[in-house]
Formats: structure tokens, sequence, C-alpha cells
């Protein structure tokens, strides 16, 4: 059983992964956006006498580490699922001897999974590697803040990429009631961007907001991981950030399962 | 019939057809309106935390944005066409195009015009509107038709920018997204006055794509400020039309990839 979902994962993962091309264009955008927010917010930090909560070491991490993960983000859903509800095709899925909430888990995975991949890791060579090597120290990816800090980083990626799931997963769910994913394609990106530090970051939020970002489940998607990386959250408090991001996991798969349950019973297959 | 009439029309039929779905349509436009909202959040934050931008001010920075998120907004819904192109270049399709006696520029142009970016044009009119209110211009004759010029040149600099991304699609279809370093990444970097980023940034966003020239230039003279570049003002007046000029190399450039195209045959 086990073998069916991991090989759905590898199929997913595998097909993506032949956007190479497509990838460098990406990754050549996004190092741009990088250098953008990078130099507008160190004029910034440049403006202000007060010291900013977030150090510019810490900062510079915090936004390539943001950029190369960009495709991880949950703000936009498989179109391949997109397509399968649309032309009926989920009835198939639905005969299918196996748990479909799983099975769709699975694709979606592969799906993000190789989409980060083919774009983080020609960004953080670059930016890592290739830029101190020209002379471009002061731009480049700087190093975690200690082997520690590192493997709480990892740790907390994988948090990252649950929830990533999970909340792609919601969105899929969502389309078994409305067939038109238009509304909520539209609507999640903000939200999710903004709650997970990508469009500037969770510190530099007016104090007043803090406790608003850290109610919301998005910031394990980013926040909690880069800052974890850079030292800004201590490592001895990395156990409480992870245990709460999985328990939004659980909390997002039982949620989605029951809403999963409630649109197949209702689900209406178009066309023949 | 003449160009500029057959432009009109095709543009009536797509508008007629977009209004068919009226809730799509609506909720399309209302999501953009919510998401380029969002986007001002961030820029409203960084100036709760940290109080002005080297001597800018929220308002002021406030007046970069909605100019340029209108000029993106126009030209966005107006370069819609351009966003087909790859598709119609591995569909063939592109072939029916020539076939007919028309510029195929016009055809393209015309062949959609994207109704959902009222949503950003909306929310870019709110943030304008606002800060206008709270700057204190005198919005004597000659400051208006500035604005308007510049958000002119914008709309042509974005449109221009969408019009190459459709060209590079007679050569690849594959590394089209670069095209947005410049457009959406030239909306990031055009909301922040110009002299805040590095030389060779700066010098590719004036000399390269024009973004400083429709946006920065005309706006300290509108705002009443020196520009610290030392650029006299008659040529800070002048700079939007480099958004014009840049539109018309973007359709040389689209004449050359017409005359380059070889139907996939399909």
């Amino acid at each position: 059983m086990i073998n069916a979902y991991r090989a759905v994962l590898t199929l997913r993962f595998r097909e993506v992964l032949q956007y190479r091309a497509a990838a460098w264009a990406g990754v050549f955008t996004q190092v741009v956006f990088g250098f953008i927010i990078l130099m507008a917010l160190k004029a910034f930090y440049g403006s202000s006498e007060a010291a900013p909560p977030l150090g510019v070491t810490q900062l510079i991490a915090y936004i390539w580490l943001g950029q190369a993960m960009f495709s991880l983000m949950p703000w936009n859903v498989d179109r391949d699922v997109q397509a399968m509800i649309r032309t009926g095709a989920v009835a198939y899925e639905l005969a299918r001897p196996i748990d479909t909430y799983s099975l769709w888990f699975c694709r979606t995975m592969g799906w993000r999974l190789a989409a980060v991949s083919l774009r983080a890791l020609p960004l953080l060579v670059l930016v890592g590697l290739v830029f101190p090597w020209v002379g471009m120290s002061a731009w480049a990816l700087p190093g975690p803040a200690s082997w520690a800090s590192l493997l709480a980083f990892v740790a907390a990626i994988v948090v990252a990429v649950l929830l990533a799931v999970t909340i792609t997963m919601l969105m899929h769910v969502v389309m078994l009631w409305t067939l038109d994913a238009e509304g909520i394609t539209r609507v999640a990106p903000a939200i999710v961007m903004l709650g997970a530090g990508m469009i500037i970051p969770l510190p530099l939020f007016p104090d007043a907001v803090q406790p608003l970002l850290a109610a919301l489940p998005f910031r394990g998607l980013l926040d909690v991981p880069v800052r974890l990386y850079s030292g800004h959250i201590p490592v001895a408090e990395a156990a409480g950030h992870l245990a709460l991001g999985l328990a939004w996991v659980v909390a997002l798969v039982v949620l989605g399962r029951w809403m999963m349950a409630r649109g197949l019973r209702q689900v209406v297959v178009q066309g023949g | 019939m003449s160009g500029m009439q057959l432009y009109l029309r095709l543009l009536g039929a797509s508008i007629r057809s977009q209004l068919q779905y009226r809730a799509s349509f609506l909720l399309a436009a209302g999501g953009q309106f919510f998401v380029t909202a969002v986007e001002f959040l961030g820029i409203w934050a960084l100036f709760a935390r940290f109080g002005q931008l080297q001597g800018w001010t929220l308002a002021e920075v406030a007046l970069f944005y909605g100019t340029l998120s209108v000029a993106l907004a126009l030209g966005d819904a107006l370069g819609t066409g351009f966003d087909r192109m790859p598709a119609m270049v591995r569909g063939g399709d592109f072939d029916r195009v020539l076939t007919r006696p028309r510029a195929a520029f016009i055809q393209i142009l015309g062949s959609e015009l994207a109704l959902r970016r009222v949503g950003r044009l909306a929310q870019g009119l709110v943030v304008l509107i606002g800060a206008i209110a709270i700057l204190d211009i005198d919005w004597s004759g000659a400051h208006f038709a500035l604005l308007l010029l510049t958000i002119l040149g914008g709309t042509c600099m974005f449109l221009a920018l969408f019009v190459i991304q459709g060209t590079l699609s007679f050569w690849t279809i594959e590394s089209l997204e670069t095209v947005n370093a410049f457009s959406y990444g030239g909306m990031t970097a055009g909301q922040y006055p110009i002299t805040i980023y590095a030389d060779w940034f700066r010098r590719f966003f004036t000399f390269i794509v024009p973004l400083a020239c429709v946006i920065y230039f005309p706006l300290t003279l509108v705002l009443g400020r020196e520009d610290v570049l030392g650029v006299p003002a008659p040529l800070r007046a002048a700079a939007p039309l480099a958004g014009v000029a840049f539109l018309f190399i973007a359709m040389m450039l689209w004449q050359l990839g017409v005359r380059h195209y070889k139907s996939t045959g399909s």
C-alpha cells in the first residue's frame, strides 16, 4: 500500500522535473526580486536610528531563503487536479482502491517538492557559493548560525513542506464544491504570502500585529525555518515552534479529510 | 476600416464576451483588488516600523506606488493578447493571424483586454487619490498634466515589456518568465525612489528599461523636490516620453519576430 503512494509521489516529482529551462528563467526572476527587496530594505535600515528587530545578516538570509522557497508556498492549485475535477476524470480517482485524500496528498507533495528543488538548488548555489566567489560577499547568503541551527532549520523545512501540502490540499478540496478555482486561487496567494513572510519579513511588522501573525499557521511555511537558520529564533525554542507547526498540520489534515468526505457525498461528475 | 476602428471593434467584442461571465469577472477583479491591497500593506508596515525612507514619507511613496500601479494595470490589460502568444505559436494558431489582411500587431493587441485588471486599477487609484489628498501639492494645470503624462509613459513602458515577452515566444517558450523580472520587478522597484538603489541597478532601470523616466524623474517635479541626481527640470518633465519611445522599439522587435516566425505546421 505504501508502495502505491510512493509511486504516485515519485511519478509526479519526475513529471515536474522535466521543466528545467523554465526553472532557470524562474531562478533569474527570483534573484532579481531578491535584489530589489534587499536593496529597498537596506535603505529602510539606513533611515532609522532605532535598531531593527532583525539584523542585516539575518535579513539577507531571510530574503534569499525566502526566494529559494518561493515555489513551495501553497499559493496555487495543481492544474492537473483542477482539470480532473472539471472534466469528471475525478470519478476514476474515486474508483481506485486507495484513499483519495492520501492519493492527492502524495501527488501534491511530489509536485511541490519537484517545483521547489528545481529552483531552490540552483538559486542557493548562486547566492551561497558564486556570490562570495565573484566578490559580492555583502549580498551573499550567510551560513547558518550554528550546526544546531542548521539541524533545526532542516527539521522546520520538513514541517514547512507538510504545511504547504495540507494547505494546498484544502484548496483542492474546496474545488470539489465550486468547480471554479478562480475565487480561491486569487485570494489565497495574498494571505499565504503575507502570513509566511514572503512580502516583508514578519519581525518587521508593527509589534501590535505580531500576536495575530503568530496565531496563523502560515509562519511555519517560511518565517520559522529561516529564523531558525539565522539564529533569530534560538535553537532552544525550536521544539515549541516545530510542535505548533505539526499541530497545525494535523488540524488541517482533519479539516481537509472532513471537507473532502462532505464534498464527495454531493459531487456531480461532469460529462461522460 | 482603419486600424484604429478595427482595434476598437475588437476590444468591444472582448469586453462584451467577458461581461457574459459576470460572477467570474467580479470575483477576479475583487481578488486582484485584495491582493494588491496586501502588497501595499507591506509598504505601510515598513513605514510604521522605520518612520521614513531616506527622507521620503509614506505619502510620497504612495504617490509613486499609486501612479505606477495604475500604469501597470493599464499596460497589463492592453497587453493581455501578447500573454497568449506562446500557446498561439505552439499550436500554429498564429498562422491564421498572418493570413488576414491586417497588421498582426493590431490583431493581437485587440484579441483581449483583460477586464479583471480593474482590480489593480481601482486599488492604484485609491492609493493615488489618498496620496494626493494628504500631500500638499499645487495641482495647477502643469502638475496635473505631468501626472497624466507620467501615467501614459508608464503604461507604454509596461505594454512594451509585455510585447517583448510575446515577441520572445517566436524563439523560445520556456524562458518567458524572465521578462517578469522587469515588468512586475519594475513595479516593485519603482514604488520607491530610484535613488535608494545601487548605481548599476539604477542605470539599468533608466537607460535599458526606462523605469526611472516614467516614475521617479517626473514625480520629483510634481512633488517639488530637488533631484539628487542633478537632472535638469525640463528633461525630467519630458522623461515619460522615453516610455513611448520604448514602446516603439518593442514594436520594431515584434516586426523582426513576425518576419522570423516559422509555423509549427500543426
